[in-house]
């Protein structure tokens, strides 16, 4: 039976990949099974066979899957100390050159570019600075263009920026809109400005640009340990040597082979730094 | 002969620690499956779990992202993450949504312990207060692994042992002292033939 929902499993990712161009065939299994089960219970199909069968024939059913595959829910300055570090530590260093560029691998719904817009421009360094932020959830980049956060959520985003060392005050950053689905904060404009949200793909895109800081959080995780090394190459490849990469915080280079491309830097926010060129 | 199994997976919450430390606390040196615990703890209060149960000689740590399983270990699952079992035999992390209000929760590491591991397994479900764990042990129970329950009796709360043993009513039920018979019989290596 185990054997069969592998096949199964297998079958689908495939037809995913040739139908779609969409490749989940690298994903960690053991996560991406208990997805794959929660899509087929809440789409009312018996097994993921018949889930390849609707998902083939019908894309408003991929995009839905695309759904339970993709979607991460952060927050705004997840991990405080993580932004903490970064303001102290890194950024510090960024500001010597004359202009700063950052990609945010896996933004989703755009928490954390934004996240990173703020401290750019509490240090000062917002206007020389350019952030990529990109994702394969065309869903989930149009919401985080549009920057609407639900005000119930801010409550936390304000006290995780608090505790990131902030010097200025979150509300700053957003004003209150009545949006359809109830009270709404839409983030600064000037932020947004910043921001350039594009699709891309870490299984099967290439480097796009030369950056200073790629963090990438929460993403490897879902990962298998070639699709992570691939990622690690990319950002290793994007990097400028001795350039910034953080990780999340249950996120190491520990078991990859990227390793030997990286330097510990601030081990406990998981930042990494590329090794110089020689 | 009783068969030795590779991995062993425990479970718990309110109630929990006391057995499981007086368990792991007498478990032999050559004690061979590595074993993964998942306990009901806040996701933001101070982690000690793996202070509390450091036991002399053998090597207790959370379990880490795309980590080689290693046999003799014991891991603990970090907080507010998920633990889940690749059939490579690594650990391996998800911040997907809670499972009974729970994450880590027992069914996610169960359940991929079941798929990885198969009748090589040893689940327990310990004392605790909600239903996390039985499906999971449901699914060790189907792939042909060993499954315990804590007896109800010694459980200081009993809904997740009860549940557990609903769902798999072919545990056995043990205590902390059978319990530690229990792995011994089927973890610990045979004493190599030495002519004494």
């Amino acid at each position: 039976m185990d054997a069969e929902i592998d096949l199964e499993v297998r079958l689908l990712l495939e037809a995913i990949y040739d139908r779609y161009h969409y490749d989940f065939r690298s994903y960690a299994k053991a996560s991406l099974k208990r997805r794959l089960r929660q899509a087929c219970d809440s789409l009312g199909v018996a097994s993921l066979s018949g889930l390849q069968e609707r998902v083939l024939h019908e894309p408003e059913c991929f995009a839905a899957l695309l759904q339970y595959l993709t979607v991460q829910v952060s927050d705004m300055f997840r991990d405080p100390e993580f932004f903490r570090a970064i303001r102290t530590q890194v950024l510090p260093v960024l500001a010597t050159y004359p202009s700063i560029k950052v990609w945010v691998a896996g933004c989703s719904t755009g928490e954390e570019a934004y996240s990173l817009a703020i401290l750019l421009q509490e240090e000062g360094l917002l206007d020389r600075s350019i952030i990529y932020a990109t994702d394969i959830n065309a869903q989930a980049l149009r919401a985080a263009g549009n920057g609407v956060y639900s005000l119930q959520r801010l409550r936390g985003f304000t006290e995780n920026h608090r505790r990131s060392g902030a010097t200025t005050s979150f509300s700053d950053y957003y004003h209150a809109s009545p949006g359809a689905s109830g009270e709404s904060a839409i983030m600064d404009p000037a932020l947004r400005r910043k921001i350039t949200f594009s699709d891309h793909s870490l299984a099967t895109d290439n480097v796009f640009s030369e950056v200073h800081l790629v963090t990438c959080r929460n993403v490897l995780i879902y990962f298998d340990q070639e699709l992570q090394n691939r990622a690690l190459r990319l950002f290793g490849d994007a990097l400028i040597s001795r350039g910034f990469l953080g990780l999340g915080s249950k996120e190491s280079l520990r078991f990859s082979e990227a390793a030997e491309r990286f330097t510990e830097f601030a081990l406990h926010e998981r930042i990494y730094r590329r090794k110089g060129l020689t | 002969m009783s068969r030795t199994v590779d991995l062993v997976v425990i479970g718990g919450s309110a109630g929990a620690i006391e057995v499981l430390h007086r368990v792991l606390g007498e478990l032999p040196g050559n004690f061979s499956p590595a074993t993964a615990i998942v306990i009901h703890v806040p996701a933001d209060g101070p982690h000690l779990l793996t202070e509390i149960f450091t036991t002399q000689g053998v090597t207790v740590k959370l379990a880490e992202d795309k980590e080689p399983i290693v046999g003799g270990t014991i891991y603990f699952a970090t907080p507010d993450y998920h633990l889940l079992v690749e059939k490579g035999r690594t650990f391996a992390l998800s911040l997907d949504e809670r499972v009974h209000f729970s994450r880590p929760a027992i069914d996610v590491l169960f359940e991929s312990a079941a798929e990885a591991y198969g009748d090589r397994v040893l689940g327990v479900i310990l004392s605790g207060a909600n239903q996390d764990g039985a499906a999971g042990l449901r699914a060790i129970a189907a792939a042909g692994g060993i499954t315990a329950v804590q007896a109800l009796e010694t459980a200081e709360m009993i809904a997740m042992p009860a549940a557990a043993l609903e769902a798999a009513p072919q545990s056995i039920e043990v205590d902390a002292d059978s319990l530690t018979d229990l792995l011994r019989t089927h973890g610990e290596l045979p004493e190599k033939a030495d002519g004494r």
